[in-house]
């Protein structure tokens, strides 16, 4: 015992090796300055309310699914499902607990998606990949007919819908578009900030062990059902307060129809876009989805002057989705945070190439 | 009693109709190791265009018969389309390029041929018929017997032509059968074309009993537990899993759906399917995967 610590006297005495340099990310820095300066002194309302809000509310929800999908390798598209659980579970703090505050009451809807999406997940023990994906869709439509057929969930309003009874936080009214902005906004850096200090911690290497080859995670001695529960749990969490935000903060008032399987569709394919297993690519997916609709009607309107009818300019649009989702997985598999960063090395060596 | 007997036999038949859209899937996966969720619109794309054709007043068998050659070509573009280029690829891509290729089937189905609702005669009445005391819908009874009929020629199709055994071939073991030397490109489009065509059956089917509209395409997802209580791997098992999910969704609907305020049809063939899951992981005809690490 005592000559193997003799024989090893350096150990203890050196530095650790610095594995990974980090340096002060200024790029970030200057988009945070961005959004939560400029943006709000020169965005009209327009801009705020019809790009911003969506966007960084469907990263948000990009983000949810990313941790469980990307991830975890757990495929699913009962992603609006969790939505709704947030959207609604909020709506029901507000309204019957007096005096919760707004933060509060975002987590906790989170926290009740989150025990619903811990629920849906103690299959994934057994059942895995295809299967388990269709066993999701269980998930969708179960919580969508709940949400609609128990009138509780809606306070009894015959038209079936929710709003904000109160959107305030330490006294100021965030009803503005504006404060709409900055209280999506504050959300989403908190909880990406949260997500990407998840992913590098021991939990997040676990998720990504089991998503490359769970049995072999298994062997290694990872608790291969825990973590995948704990996936389930945690993404439904971003999911709930996402729904929460697009409810409240970008809808104004919402139902159940407004989380039906073409919203998670629609957060599938913005992980797929924009980068499986990666933080950032929710971001510059959620722009891509948010943003072409928007594109592909100001270019139809542009070309056609208006000539065309909205039924045949609406069903180019799904075309040209369709044909560029394709073409996204033929030529980037990694989506397009992978096209992105191929870029910037290449501009990094410009005009040399190796 | 016989309400009973009325609600199974009526649900047991409804889910032959499943079976005809899950043994879509069910070809194209085996063969091809892809989840095609492009079914329904492919079977969308089918029912509209044997419409369209039949509008232009072509006779029935003429309309069936260029309908399967534009399935057929289909086949053919989305192979070399989308299949090709991500040969090799992993099976959640193929899946998500499926979910591009429905878009892109939908919106054209929908742009050449209009979206509002077409009315599609078989010729079949759809009137009451009397089994003893029970009583069955006569248009149900010829959904099922077509679906037979279907099983029955694809079964022949596999079993006895040389095409059918090279189908079985890849579907056993792609690397394998590549090395004997069968085309798999081909195989992939003959694939494809023959679940075109299944899709068209059901289309008709499915189209002359609700109409010829975009909700069609929406049918896929009443197959999906279908395919996951049969295993994805096995035609019998769709027949099985249509069967179970029909039944008990009609079951349930009158026996469960009433006491918890009804509509429960959407999402209770799912629950069923997690529960079957849950006792078998692959199915009840699916093929277990063994891991190896």
């Amino acid at each position: 015992m005592t000559t193997l610590s003799h024989s090893l006297p350096a150990a203890h005495d050196s530095a650790p090796v610095e594995l990974l340099r980090r340096r002060l990310p200024w790029g970030l820095l200057a988009l945070l300055a961005v959004a939560f300066g400029l943006v709000p002194w020169l965005g009209n309302d327009y801009w705020l309310n019809a790009i911003l809000i969506p966007f960084l509310v469907l990263s948000l929800a990009g983000l949810g699914l990313n941790l469980l999908t990307g991830y975890t390798g757990q495929t699913s598209v009962g992603a609006a499902g969790f939505m709704a659980v947030g959207a609604f579970a909020t709506y029901g703090l507000l309204l019957r607990v007096p005096g919760l505050p707004l933060p509060l009451a975002l987590v906790g809807g989170g926290l009740i998606a989150a025990g619903v999406g811990f629920l849906f997940g103690i299959p994934s023990n057994r059942i895995k990949g295809f299967y388990l994906m269709v066993t999701t869709l269980a998930a969708q439509f179960f919580l969508e007919w709940v949400f609609t057929k128990f009138p509780w969930f809606y306070n009894y309003a015959s038209s079936g819908t929710i709003s904000a009874p109160r959107l305030e936080l330490l006294g100021h009214d965030l009803h503005s578009p504006l404060g709409r902005y900055l209280l999506v906004l504050g959300s989403v850096v908190l909880l990406t900030w949260v997500a990407v200090n998840l992913v590098r911690s021991q939990i997040g290497r676990n998720w990504m062990a089991i998503r490359d080859m769970d049995t072999a995670a298994a062997v290694i001695g990872i608790p291969v059902d825990r973590y995948k529960r704990l996936a389930f749990a945690v993404s439904s969490f971003y999911l709930g307060v996402a729904g929460a935000l697009w409810a409240f903060a970008y809808l104004g008032t919402a139902s159940a129809g407004s989380f039906d399987i073409n919203r998670s569709f629609q957060i599938l394919f913005i992980i797929i876009i924009g980068g499986m297993g990666s933080i950032a690519g929710n971001f510059v997916g959620a722009a891509f989805i948010s943003l072409l609709p928007l594109l592909l009607n100001q270019a139809g309107q542009w070309l056609l002057g208006g000539n065309v009818d909205a039924g045949q300019l609406q069903n180019l649009q799904k075309i040209i989705f369709g044909v560029l989702i394709i073409w996204f997985l033929v030529k980037e598999p990694e989506g397009l945070i992978r096209l992105l960063s191929n870029l910037r090395e290449r501009l990094a060596i410009w005009p040399l190439r190796f | 009693m016989t309400f009973f007997l009325e609600t199974l036999l009526g649900g047991l038949l409804a889910g032959t109709m499943y079976s005809l859209v899950a043994i879509g899937f069910v070809l194209i996966y085996k063969a091809s190791g892809v989840f095609n969720f492009a079914q329904g619109a492919m079977l969308l794309f089918a029912a509209l265009t044997f419409v369209s054709l039949q509008e232009q007043g072509l006779p029935f068998a003429l309309a069936l018969l260029l309908t399967v050659v534009v399935m057929a070509i289909g086949a053919i573009v989305i192979e070399r389309t989308v299949l090709r280029p991500l040969v090799n690829r992993s099976q959640i891509t193929l899946f998500m390029a499926t979910l591009g290729l429905s878009f892109v089937i939908e919106g054209l189905a929908q742009g050449l041929m209009g979206a509002q609702v077409r009315a599609l005669d078989l010729g079949i009445d759809d009137v009451p018929v009397f089994l003893g005391e029970v009583m069955v819908s006569q248009f149900d009874l010829v959904a099922a017997a077509t679906a037979a009929l279907l099983v029955a020629v694809l079964a022949l199709l596999f079993n006895s032509t040389r095409i059918g055994v090279s189908l079985r071939a890849v579907a056993d073991d792609t690397r394998a059968a590549l090395s004997i030397g069968i085309n798999l490109n081909r195989i992939w489009q003959i694939v494809w074309a023959v679940a075109g065509i299944v899709g068209l059956v059901a289309g008709l089917l499915w189209g002359a009993r609700q109409g010829v509209q975009f909700s069609l395409s929406l049918v896929v997802l009443k197959a999906l537990p279908v395919l996951i209580i049969g295993g994805f791997t096995s035609i019998g098992g769709a027949i099985v899993g249509g069967l179970i999910v029909g039944a008990a969704e009609n079951l349930a609907e009158v026996y469960i759906g009433a006491h918890i305020g009804g509509g429960i049809t959407p999402w209770f063939a799912y629950v069923l399917a997690l529960v079957f899951l849950y006792i078998r992981p692959a199915g009840l005809f699916g093929e277990r995967a063994i891991e190896r690490v």
